[in-house]
């Protein structure tokens, strides 16, 4: 018997993030009972954390910008796998989605004519790629994260939304018919675990940059939601392809944003080259973040890195004057100073590649509708089971996310899912309900957490992980090494299945929670070592030192991972746009 | 070997709080106090303490220091060690869920109370509402709040008054809307905070902008309200 009570709800969004909190967003507003699980308080999610902007065709910048150089801008960035109709949806319902940020509060930076600021990032053009860099991210300061997260919770509470704060979904609980009816949480106060049951189930649980060893991600980004996923038998697509972002702090791994370029700073190496210029002679440090790490990684590698032990490079600030710096670049200041112990006013910032977002994910299309693949190789959604953000992979990011684009991802398909969710519920939706079977099913794994005896501890498990990934899945990648890198982690996957609980208290337990997250950040590790292994090409993040050159003729597609049986299989890319002929893969340069 | 000192309490098996001492060996390196944290917590797996984004901006990690509230991620040992000693306790004048953890129900209720969102009812753009940059200037030093807590537990009348008096925090954020061009709703925000104790009980002890791990001024967005205030009784 699953001796646990159950919670009913219309809807229920799994992670307080800025989609978990924009799809609740829409369903509280049209009177669905709706909840948030989130392991933090709402603010405290990641979202928080991003800085340089929201990117975004509002003509504030360039009166004449059009959302299809956006659209051109993202699909080149992508490297041709990012599916065209859902890029063209997200450039295209963009600007309504920034305007009902502005119209609900958010304090977005302004220009003298009083609207929304807007700075130059990497990837960025004009005229599809014929007109010069273009300046398309709405910027709050160097904090748009936190304003646009804090602006999100404040419109869910002026709607009321519920919010179970600081619960963690622990597995997905699915029907008879291999539905998706609801997950099974802990309340981490109390220990309680209760059964959420519901008619639409919304990952939006964000990344797992936690899988590596140096990272921007907070530590709350342990991929909980593509765990469950994939402990749950779904499969994940494209979960190769890990940005690493080029400037994260020298050792402490904090983000430093991409808008420092975009505002006027570069990148030198220890001879004070601006080494971007050989690399990307036209947008020079503002080619796609895949090429600038690239980049870096070829100058340390080549002995040209700064510092002692020449393993860093230097982002050069200090010309831009304190003045511009204060205004438009306060965080960073902040930052900089208190974990690299540089100011920027006056001397350049420790930089290096690091772990900063998962392209891949819970393969969805726009309507937020998780997917799986049938047996010949067709869609199928899978019912009452939906992902927007960083969780999902809708895709529109392909091979290498442009900056300022998550956040956009973030608010047009967590807004998409919430409205597709509402027209379902006002048309019925029918699901068979959960048997006991069924929920306990769901808590076969934190039953066998909860009564584990043995064991080693999480936090040595989880080091051992992130240098497995860290070493054999980073910026460049062989065919050999990450074999050796698969059969470490085969080797860790029993000891991780064993971890010891340390504590069994049920109140505010975080040695349960940290347990818990660990195999989830497993699952994620796997599942990105087996693809990046089978994925033979080299194509936006996924660099390969065996197989240098983009090879579309094998693989301009998805990769899909099939958990059961750990297979990689291949899913197409959408070419169709609605609003003109789909773009052609070319060479891609900057 | 520096010596930590860290309030326990877990409700299921201590009758009352106590100081745990411990020792860890930091090699001389001016680590954050966070990283102390996370580096006993291997050892002792029940030791709790909330953390997130560990750079400053998500307010998970607000504690009292060495007798001064701040985040632990951003406050490294130079400035937290005494003596070879750390001390670390919950934020002060909450209730204690278990070691560090405090239970924030109260300074969240006086968040929530504040209309903490925009309102303006006269019909949206089609575009963004124009604010110019002076007018945007205005919300600097008010928007950036975390929502920590460090100010509001920092305070002696948020301690006597927790449920009548708003707070630095929400205060703050009650001035952010306040002074925001684009917010219609000034005379009701204004009705709802006329009483004697959501924003008179500030007495100016200034607390909070000496804890505050952001840099911002709640006293003097406090001020500011007081003004508005008087301004629109006579």
């Amino acid at each position: 018997m699953a001796n646990i009570r159950t919670m009913s709800f219309d809807a229920v969004i799994v992670g307080g993030g800025g989609s978990g909190m924009r799809a609740a967003l829409q369903l509280a507003q049209s009177g669905y009972k709706t909840a948030v699980i989130t392991k933090v308080f709402p603010t405290r999610s990641h979202t928080v954390s991003a800085q340089g902007g929201i990117t975004c065709a509002i003509a504030s910048d360039d009166p004449n910008d059009q959302w299809q150089w956006h659209m051109y801008d993202t699909i080149k960035g992508s490297d041709y796998i990012g599916d065209q109709e859902a890029i063209e949806y997200m450039c295209q319902t963009g600007p309504e989605a920034i305007f009902e940020l502005e119209h609900m509060g958010l304090p977005f930076s302004r220009t003298e004519e009083g609207r929304i600021y807007q700075r130059p990032f990497g990837g960025q053009s004009k005229d599809f790629g014929n007109g010069g860099q273009a300046a398309r991210t709405c910027a709050a300061a160097d904090r748009t994260g936190h304003a646009l997260l804090h602006t999100l919770y404040q419109g869910n509470l002026k709607n009321e939304t519920t919010f179970l704060n600081e619960w963690f979904a622990v597995d997905i609980v699915k029907n008879a018919d291999n539905a998706v009816v609801g997950v099974v949480a802990i309340n981490i106060e109390t220990g309680e675990t209760v059964y959420v049951k519901t008619k639409a189930t919304v990952f939006a649980t964000g990344g797992a940059g936690r899988i590596y060893a140096s990272t921007t991600n907070a530590h709350i980004c342990t991929g909980d939601g593509i765990g469950m996923a994939l402990r749950a038998g779904f499969p994940v697509q494209d979960i190769e392809m890990w940005q690493f972002h080029p400037t994260g702090i020298h050792g402490a791994g904090t983000l430093v944003t991409e808008g420092c370029r975009g505002e006027g700073g570069y990148l030198v190496n220890k001879d004070g080259e601006r080494f971007m210029e050989r690399y990307a002679p036209n947008a020079k440090d503002l080619a796609g973040r895949d090429v600038v790490a690239r980049s870096m990684v070829l100058e340390i590698l080549e002995g040209r890195g700064c510092g002692p032990d020449g393993d860093h490079v230097y982002l050069k600030l200090d010309h831009l004057g304190e003045e511009t710096l204060n205004a438009k670049l306060p965080g960073i200041l902040e930052l900089s100073r208190t974990f690299a112990h540089a100011d920027p006013v006056k001397e350049p910032i420790p930089v290096v590649p690091t772990c900063h977002y998962m392209m891949g994910g819970i393969p969805t299309n726009v309507n937020g509708q998780a997917l799986t693949i049938d047996s010949e190789g067709n869609d199928q959604v899978i019912e009452g089971f939906y992902a927007c953000g960083e969780a999902a992979c809708v895709s529109v990011h392909g091979a290498n996310r442009l900056g300022g684009n998550s956040l956009l991802d973030l608010v047009v398909f967590g807004r998409a899912s919430g409205m597709f969710i509402e027209q379902q519920l006002r048309e019925g939706v029918d699901l068979k309900d959960a048997s006991e079977a069924d929920i306990e099913a769901a808590m076969a794994g934190l039953n066998r957490l909860n009564d584990s005896t043995g064991g080693e501890n999480a936090a040595v498990l989880r080091a051992e992980l992130q240098t497995i990934m860290q070493n054999y899945f980073g910026v460049f990648r062989r065919g050999d090494f990450m074999q050796e890198g698969i059969a470490k982690l085969a080797a860790l996957r029993p000891r991780i299945e064993n971890v010891a609980l340390g504590d069994k208290s049920n109140a505010f337990n975080t040695s349960r929670i940290e347990a818990l997250e660990l195999q989830n950040l497993f699952e994620v590790a796997e599942a990105t070592a087996i693809t990046a292994e089978a994925r033979t090409e080299s194509r936006g993040a996924h660099a390969r030192d065996d197989f240098k050159e983009r090879d579309d003729e094998n693989w301009l597609c998805h990769s899909v991972f099939f958990p059961d049986d750990k297979r990689v299989g291949k899913r197409g890319v959408n070419f169709t746009l609605k609003t003109r002929e789909a773009f052609e893969p070319k060479i891609r340069t900057y | 070997m520096l010596n930590v000192s860290i309030y326990r309490y877990n409700p299921e098996v201590d009758q009352e709080p106590y100081m745990q001492d411990f020792q860890i060996d930091t090699q001389g390196k001016d680590i954050m106090v966070l990283d102390v944290l996370e580096k006993l917590k291997v050892e002792d797996p029940t030791l709790v303490f909330r953390r997130s984004c560990r750079e400053g901006v998500c307010g998970s990690d607000g504690m009292n220091i060495s007798g001064k509230n701040g985040l632990a991620c951003v406050t490294p040992l130079s400035e937290a060690v005494k003596k070879n000693k750390l001390v670390i306790r919950p934020l002060p004048g909450l209730p204690v869920i278990r070691d560090l953890v405090i239970d924030m129900s109260q300074f969240y209720a006086q968040y929530e109370k504040i209309q903490p969102y925009m309102i303006n009812n006269t019909p949206a753009p089609a575009i963004e509402r124009l604010q110019s940059p002076e007018e945007r200037a205005k919300l600097d030093g008010l928007y950036e709040c975390i929502l920590c807590a460090c100010c509001s537990t920092a305070c002696p009348s948020f301690w006597w008054n927790p449920d009548k008096f708003i707070g630095p925090s929400g205060l703050l954020q009650a001035y952010r809307f306040l002074a925001d061009s684009r917010d219609t709703a000034t005379e009701e925000r204004l009705a709802n905070l006329d009483d004697p104790f959501s924003v008179f009980r500030c007495h100016g002890i200034m607390n909070c902008v000496q804890v505050c791990p952001k840099g911002l001024n709640p006293t003097k967005a406090i001020g500011h309200i007081r003004n508005m205030l008087v301004r629109s009784a006579t």
